[in-house]
């Protein structure tokens, strides 16, 4: 589906990576600051250490272009949300800006409140974002990650289907790969990113 | 070379360049990098101290021995660490010092929103306030030639989007300067009433000295805008990134890199040239207060939250509604869900050592005084199992003192909870205080041989220092007896029966006693977790008992309880509440 590439003149392209803390989204964040830098642009990254890596929602994110001032994406300001747990793509679409994209994982986990049963898990989110006017590419994360040899791998499956709306060869993007996961994981990580691909 | 680095690696790579040779720090978020990035550099000597004032008063010890040396901190750290703080703004430095505070506006990992520039202001020290991680590695270079030319230690004040974003940094080689050879100097260094007096004129003197600076420092510019808009913008450190993210180059700005002290000229010539005048901060009015005290009228927080963070929407939003709108600002349009989005807060990871200790304190009903780290989180519904929080140490201090108002029965209803590291900062000296003044508190040290909350630092009950390799290990048992206590217990807390049992004998104990509910935290590389629990169908009686203990892998599914087997690491608390043994190993 390479037609759909999101070619733009970008003065700034803009990209959310959401999930639960402990999912891997610093390194995915990593991976992108990375490889943007490599391609040429001015980059900030803006990662979340501390508490909510202790399985709360997490945020973090990449700007990229001719000159990146903020480091935080507000709302309405997201080319693209990534988001490796489908509730949190539904917790942060407000940040989405018009013409965005969803990318995500259709992986749910219960936080707390739906686990102590105080709160309900939603159903449908996939088709109730698309009602609220976001394009929504989805795809069952864990089940590549697992297939590619490493459950903890989503996040790289995910970069891979990134990878898809982004006008840069893929060589670039498996040398930012090479750049920023350790090398034993390598393997990997490399068939996660071409499954997610 | 250009790479990209965060916010506190590109501090300590400014650090490291400026020859830095002794660093001493206690982590707190969002600054504990900056020493962690340091300690990977061979030629730097790097620690984790004890809390903030050692970690200080080290580094102090440090400039006095003649080499450059650092301190970081959290805000709140600036607390434990004031006192030496605002005696060595007095005695000055040999070598240079600087002094890294990390505010974190929005409350992202702390208890509290303080903004650390009244530090500097009340204990009259230099602060600079760097906006990206480019700037993070150049002011830290300042920071030593300030600290050298004007004789002071120095602050250097980031927040959480400074500290943990990432941007492009242009590296060079470290210098080393020269050891500075000890000099006695008694006059300068011996801060007793006769000595102290002759210092604090010296301290006005330099702040009227740095104010000068301030006129002219190369880190405080004004950028005039380019469009014909008559409104100007005073800003420091990341607001200036959202300032410029909404207006470009379009209003003109006063940036600030030296914010104690504040200049007044400079500040002067750039209202003179504006028609409408912002000061826009994250937090307290400092700069607004000083702009109004030159008589100068501005906007600021009339129109501009105290509370929480800014950013680029806020400060578009907030200005177009009061200012004359103007070419950047856009409206957002935000999709919008037709959902109930529930919350995810943080909660104790499957297999935390924390949970069973809770579990049991939460069944027996006990009034749990409690700390800071991983184990506040013991707070969460469903073990809702803590009933305050201040700051590091405060729980067994605070127990004490409950216990005194409430009469000896208290004592049987109430313990204390509090982290190895952070029983290590400042809870041994509340220990000491039950020791000394009696009564029959019990203090339950919850042991998970690691700093959690923080990310994982060693501590000094760990046997390990900063880099890993062995240091000395405080043995708890042995030091609470030495101070005095001696019923000193050890539980597991993976075994609730146990835990109970320990509990309710303590409790009941008519001396003070110490629980060390002692297991490795579950996320250590250390660690083996054994393989994931499953539920027997057959055997689940739908009962919802092991719902209790909040653990992140267990959930009720379509009325049965199921494990998430990529959480799980076996830990087989939710065993034990099962009366109908329907959690098995797997294989077993
Ligand atoms: C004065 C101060 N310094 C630092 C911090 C940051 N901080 C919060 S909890 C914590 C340590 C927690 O470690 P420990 O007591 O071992 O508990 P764990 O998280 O491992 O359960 C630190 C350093 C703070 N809140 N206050």
């Amino acid at each position: 589906m390479r037609s759909e590439s999101v070619k733009k003149e970008f003065a700034a392209r803009n990209i959310m990576i959401v999930g639960v803390g402990g999912q891997g989204s610093l390194l995915a964040s990593r991976l992108l600051g990375r490889l943007l830098m490599n391609a040429g642009y001015d980059v900030k990254v803006s990662e979340v250490h501390g508490m909510s890596q202790r399985g709360g929602s997490v945020v973090t994110y990449v700007r990229c272009g001719e000159r990146v001032y903020s480091p935080i994406i507000d709302e309405g300001g997201a080319d693209f949300i990534v988001s490796f747990e489908l509730l949190e793509a539904a917790r942060w679409l407000s940040y989405l800006a018009p013409g965005g994209r969803i990318i995500t994982n259709t992986q749910k986990i219960d936080p707390m409140p739906v686990i102590t049963g105080a709160a309900e898990y939603p159903r449908e989110l996939i088709e109730r974002m698309r009602a609220a006017g976001a394009e929504v590419d989805a795809l069952d994360a864990l089940s590549l990650a697992a297939e590619a040899g490493s459950p903890k791998s989503v996040n790289i499956v995910l970069m891979g289907r990134l990878s898809r709306y982004f006008d840069l060869p893929e060589a670039e993007w498996l040398r930012a790969l090479e750049e920023t996961v350790p090398p034993r994981t390598l393997e990997a990580n490399k068939n996660a990113f071409s499954l997610g691909r | 070379m250009k790479t990209l680095m965060l916010g506190n690696d590109a501090l300590a790579r400014g650090l490291y360049e400026s020859g830095v040779a002794v660093a001493s720090s206690y982590p707190g978020t969002p600054s504990t990098e900056i020493t962690e990035s340091l300690a990977k550099f061979n030629e730097v000597y790097s620690e984790w101290a004890p809390n903030e004032k050692v970690a200080l008063e080290a580094a102090f010890g440090a400039s006095l021995g003649g080499r450059r040396a650092f301190c970081g901190m959290k805000h709140v750290g600036l607390n434990v660490a004031a006192d030496p703080l605002f005696t060595i703004s007095y005695t000055g430095v040999r070598a240079g010092l600087v002094i890294a505070v990390a505010d974190d506006p929005g409350m992202h990992s702390s208890q509290n929103e303080q903004d650390s520039r009244h530090y500097a202001v009340a204990a009259k020290l230099p602060m600079l306030e760097p906006a990206d991680s480019d700037e993070c590695y150049e002011f830290a270079k300042y920071a030593y030639t300030l600290s050298e030319t004007y004789d002071t230690p120095v602050l250097l004040r980031i927040c959480t989007r400074v500290a943990h974003s990432q941007s492009i940094v242009d590296t060079h080689e470290r210098v080393l300067p020269e050891l500075i050879p000890y000099k006695k100097d008694i006059a300068k260094y011996v801060m007793m009433p006769g000595n102290a007096k002759r210092r604090h004129p010296y301290v006005e003197n330099r702040t009227d000295m740095l104010r000068q600076l301030a006129e002219t420092f190369p880190l405080n510019k004004i950028e005039r805008g380019t469009g014909n808009s008559s409104v100007g913008v005073i800003c420091s450190g990341t607001v200036y990134q959202y300032v410029k993210e909404v207006f470009g180059d379009t209003v003109s700005v006063l940036k600030l890199g030296l914010v104690n002290p504040l200049p007044e000229a400079l500040i002067r010539t750039f209202a003179d040239g504006v028609n409408e005048l912002f000061v826009i901060e994250e937090l307290d009015p400092v700069i607004e207060a000083h702009v109004k005290s030159l008589g100068i009228s501005c906007h600021g927080k009339d129109y501009f939250p105290l509370c929480g963070e800014l950013s680029q929407n806020l400060i578009s939003r907030t200005l177009a509604s009061h200012a004359e709108p103007r070419a950047g600002i856009a409206a957002v349009a935000a999709p919008v869900i037709d959902a109930e989005i529930p919350p995810r807060p943080p909660v104790m990871c499957a297999g935390c050592p924390h949970r069973g200790m809770f579990y049991s304190l939460m069944k027996n009903n006990i009034t749990v005084l409690g700390d800071i780290g991983c184990y506040t989180l013991g707070a969460a519904a469903p073990l809702a199992a803590i009933d305050t929080t201040i700051c590091m140490g405060a729980s067994v201090s605070g127990l004490h003192g409950f216990i005194h108002a409430q009469g000896n029965e208290a004592a049987e209803r109430a313990v204390c909870v509090i982290g190895d590291s952070t029983f290590m900062h400042s809870g041994v000296t509340g220990l000491i205080n039950i020791a000394y003044n009696g009564g029959a508190s019990t203090v339950i040290i919850l042991d998970n041989s690691i700093t959690g909350m923080t990310g994982h630092q060693q501590n000094p009950t760990t046997g390990l220092n900063i880099k890993g390799d062995p240091a000395g290990k405080i043995d708890l048992e042995a030091l609470c007896h030495a101070v005095g206590i001696s019923r000193v217990r050890v539980v597991d807390p993976y075994n609730i029966a146990e835990c109970d049992a320990a509990v309710t004998e303590e409790i009941a104990a008519p001396e003070p006693s110490v629980i060390i509910s002692r297991r490795p935290c579950a996320l250590l590389k250390t660690v083996k977790p054994k393989p994931p629990l499953a539920v027997n169908p057959d055997k689940c009686k739908k009962c919802g008992s092991c719902m209790k203990i909040g653990c992140p892998a267990v959930s009720m599914k379509n009325g049965a309880a199921e494990i998430d087997k990529t959480l799980c690491v076996g830990c087989a608390v939710c065993t034990q509440l099962c009366k109908f043994d329907a959690f098995e190993e797997v294989g077993a």
